[in-house]
């Protein structure tokens, strides 16, 4: 696939990731008239969530569930739209000129438009237990990603390790598609029990509730469940052969062949800070976001960010957000074009709607500084370059104050996955090992390619750079 | 308010090389940097430790650079990851050759033999992957490659083992003189002492006017890119004269890609943007000259904030203004190898008054009148 001869030189609205808000805010600014380029990697449309929707060969919804279905919806009503659609395609660049460099079947092009709605959703967070380097280590992500689009689902003796609702998800879609779990370690901190309680009226009210709980009870009728886990470690000589586990005073270890890891998600940056887009640490969801107006603009004028990569809330929120920010585009663009789309006031309810509940998540699956911070010197931080907690403790001692130092000590963050793999451990362990706050210590300085393209596609780039040309709107 | 023999501003390769060898001399610096050391060009640029193809005034300090950095471990107890596998510059064609013939002799007249005519066989020999067309070109052997962030982090870290005093994070805002001494206010400090030296790298200019003594100083920010790891193919730092490009592989077998292509500098806010459109010529040069290069692919690229003279060269030696104040800025995209020998030109000219080095070329005032020397590329 490369890029087709309709292909705008320039459009009023690029609007990056088809996942739930790409999919609502392309088909709203579409509906509206303004000129709408949504780009995804991914073949089909759908994001994490709704992979594969058009295309996944698990056809018996009653495997991925019925949420996932809801994916349909979105995805034919932006096919309505009239928005184009590069899909397989790969953003690679992005500045405060909203120059948007894309690349697509060997070939690179630079497109300008007025507005650019970034929608790169979440990405998993971080898990650095020892040995969670070793071959058949893996992310429920991952998993569920391979369950998705190729209805695959692990084989041999198989466990889930963490926390989060993503993990009972994923627990119950192998279960229904006929797997088997030899246990789940559930890692959520005992003590975020009653840190969560007083959110809990929230909760009641949200969508959730019943669905979270219908889906733990699913699970736990047929799985062996270790809760209030303090301690995860894989062994094995060239893989994994033996989980290690503490739960307080209980230990114990069992033999697998898949261990599965996962503790939540946070927003995927990479993009948003290449632009130059201001973030702050959010200490609550334990992660880096993006600082946004209600609507979801960012520091940067004309770049807007919608969905789980503007702070984790879930796919219906996801929507909703990504709606807010083509009626915000609409309104500075096309105003006269309004009266076609959902009212604001109407979509800002909605969203308060999905939101219920979220801060009792939040609390709930709060990570255990244990998990997030390597407390063995010998664990891997750095899986690109191989660097360990115990390396990065000693750059400390001899002058290393931030992340961005600490690549000239140790590469840290350098190699191809541009520290999606260890930048919250390292931001947080040096703020740790500092005495400093995560905000105060900072995140890598991240530039593009924040996917790496090939020389070849660079240089295919075309002289005539009518492409970069203000557009002219009719 | 806290006083010391000589103030600093900037804690770049200049900055800190100064700091330490006036500590080395027996001198209290404080050293002034606004981020932390070795966070613009100083620490992001292309490593390259280059004395081919210098301006011919920059020449006796690049040599004076040359000897210390062969003994770098010695001054700092770090590598700095040096290498000298050398630099060549590539003729494509025998009209690039002919002046290249002519420096190396005027530069042998000089009495200088760092710089040295190959011919096509001792090209490929030292370059094999270049085309079969080029008919020579110079190399210089003694050069090579360092890694800038560690190098700055060794002479920052050094300096201060030897008594220098360096505080980062707060910016000096204003400097005053009064009686025969400087006062600097940086962040909720004053700081006191008779001389001052302005090591503010793209800032310099900033600085400069402020102290009554303006230069034509262009902000810009030079962008580089590295690539994934190819097979191992080139040892030395090459170098192209007509196209703009810049190469070195490391030892890893990623490749650096530079040339001296501008991206845009923000230094209000310590930002740069990469410009793409530029960085796509880069791409097609490589492509044109190693197709060895051609499966590779672009895993990382930055651009740093530099300053950038309308001839070429530094500002640098004692103000024409003021008692008590010294320049050491201007490096126009290639100051990273002149850190160590400035340094240690700087703090002998601060300490004993004099230097056998002939800093006339950099005189802060050259620019006031019209002849502002020969254009020299690099
Ligand atoms: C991409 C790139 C590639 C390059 N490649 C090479 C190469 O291969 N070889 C080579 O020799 N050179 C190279 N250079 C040039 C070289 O990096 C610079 O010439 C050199 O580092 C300049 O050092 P400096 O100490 O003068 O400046 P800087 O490193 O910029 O240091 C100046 C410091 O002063 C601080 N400062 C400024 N104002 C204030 C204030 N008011 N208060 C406190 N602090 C202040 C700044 O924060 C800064 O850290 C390259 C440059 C770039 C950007």
């Amino acid at each position: 696939m490369s890029f087709p001869e309709s292909l705008h030189a320039a459009y009023d609205v690029i609007v990056i990731g088809a996942g739930p808000a790409g999919l609502a805010a392309a088909a709203t600014t579409a509906e509206a008239g303004l000129r709408t380029l949504l780009v995804d990697e991914n073949s089909a449309p759908g994001g994490q969530i709704y992979r594969a929707i058009t295309t996944s060969p698990l056809k018996n919804s009653s495997i991925l569930g019925k949420d996932y279905e809801a994916g349909n919806d979105l995805v034919h009503t932006f096919e309505k739209s009239g928005a184009d659609r590069l899909a397989g395609c790969t953003v690679w660049s992005l500045d405060r000129e909203r120059v948007v460099g894309l690349s697509c079947g060997g070939e690179a092009r630079l497109i300008k438009a007025e507005r650019v709605i970034i929608a790169t959703g979440a990405m998993e967070r971080p898990f650095p237990i020892p040995g969670w380097t070793l071959p058949g280590v893996m992310t429920i992500g991952a998993g569920q990603t391979l369950l998705k689009s190729s209805g695959l689902i692990p084989s041999g003796r198989l466990a889930l390790a963490g926390q989060g609702p993503l993990l009972w998800l994923y627990a119950a879609q192998i279960l229904r598609a006929g797997g088997h779990i030899a246990a789940i370690f559930d890692t959520t901190p005992l003590a975020n029990y009653i840190s969560a309680a007083p959110h809990l009226p929230g909760f009641v009210f949200s969508p959730y509730w019943i669905k979270g709980l219908g889906l733990i009870r699913e699970v736990k009728r047929v799985v062996k469940i270790v809760t209030g886990v303090t301690r995860l470690e894989a062994q094995g000589k060239n893989k994994l052969q033996t989980l290690v586990w503490e739960a307080g005073s209980r230990t114990g270890s069992i033999d697998l062949d898949v261990l599965m890891l996962h503790q939540g998600v946070v927003p995927h940056v990479n993009l948003a800070m290449a632009a130059g887009i201001k973030h702050e640490w959010d200490d609550i969801q334990l992660c880096f976001r993006p600082v946004l107006d209600e609507s979801g603009n960012s520091s940067i004028k004309g770049i807007m960010i919608a969905g789980d990569g503007a702070g984790i809330g879930g796919a219906e929120s996801a929507a909703e957000r990504g709606r807010l920010a083509a009626i915000d585009t609409v309104a500075n663009l096309r105003p006269d074009a309004l009266a076609q789309i959902p009212s604001r006031d109407n979509v800002r309810n909605r969203l308060a709607q999905t939101m219920r509940g979220r801060a009792f998540l939040d609390h709930l699956y709060r990570p255990s500084k244990v998990f997030r911070i390597p407390q063995d010197a010998s664990t891997i931080v750095c899986r690109c370059e191989e660097i360990t907690a115990g390396e990065i403790r000693a750059s400390i001692a001899i002058g290393a104050t931030g992340p961005n130092q600490l690549k000239a000590y140790r590469r840290t963050g350098m190699g191809p996955c541009q520290g999606r793999l260890c930048g919250l451990t390292v931001t947080e362990l040096m703020a740790d090992e500092r005495g400093k706050s995560p905000e105060e210590i900072g995140y890598y300085r991240l530039r593009s390619p924040v996917k790496p393209i090939s020389l070849a596609e660079l240089a295919s780039i075309p002289q005539d750079e009518t492409a970069i040309k203000a557009v002219v709107r009719g | 308010m806290q006083t010391a023999d000589v103030i600093i501003v900037g804690g770049g390769i200049h900055g800190c090389s100064t700091a330490l060898h006036l500590a080395l001399r027996g001198l209290k610096p404080i050293l002034i940097e606004k981020d932390y050391a070795g966070r613009h060009a100083s620490g992001v640029n292309a490593g390259g430790v280059r004395q081919l193809m210098r301006h011919i005034a920059e020449i006796p300090l690049s040599i004076r650079s040359m000897d210390i950095w062969e003994k770098i471990q010695d001054l700092v107890e770090d590598d700095c990851g040096f290498d000298s596998h050398g630099q060549v510059l590539v003729a494509e064609d025998e009209s690039e050759l002919a002046p290249m013939r002519d420096r190396v002799a005027e530069l042998n007249l000089r009495g200088f033999n760092h710089e040295e005519l190959i011919d096509a066989k001792e090209l490929r020999r030292l370059v094999p992957a270049v085309a079969e067309s080029c008919p020579g070109g110079v190399v210089s052997r003694r050069d090579g490659a360092a890694n800038p962030a560690q190098t700055t982090t060794a002479f920052r870290r050094m300096a201060e083992r030897r008594g220098a005093r360096i505080i980062e994070g707060v910016r000096v805002d204003t400097v005053k003189r009064d009686g025969g001494h400087w006062y600097v206010t940086a962040g909720s400090e004053v700081y006191s002492a008779p001389v001052l030296v302005n090591a503010a790298g793209a800032w310099g200019g900033k600085l400069a006017a402020m102290l009554g003594e303006p230069v034509p100083l262009e902000v810009v920010a030079p962008m580089l890119m590295i690539t994934s790891r190819v097979p191992t193919f080139i040892k030395p730092v090459v170098i192209l004269r007509g196209r703009k490009l810049s190469f070195k592989q490391f030892e890893n077998g990623t490749v650096m890609i530079g040339g001296g292509y501008l991206g845009r500098a923000y230094p209000d806010t310590n930002e740069t943007d990469l410009d793409w459109t530029q960085l796509k010529n880069n791409a097609r040069t490589v492509w044109d000259l190693f197709p060895i290069m051609r499966e590779a692919t672009i895993v990382r690229a930055w651009a740093g904030i530099e300053a950038k003279m309308p001839d070429d060269i530094p500002v640098l030696g004692p103000s024409r203004k003021h008692d008590g104040l010294f320049h050491q800025f201007g490096f126009s995209l290639h100051g990273f190898q002149l850190g160590p020998g400035t340094g240690d030109t700087m703090a002998e000219l601060i300490a004993t008054g004099k230097t056998n080095i002939s800093l006339e070329a950099f005189r802060p005032d050259r620019f006031e009148t019209a002849d502002i020397g020969d254009k020299h590329e690099h």
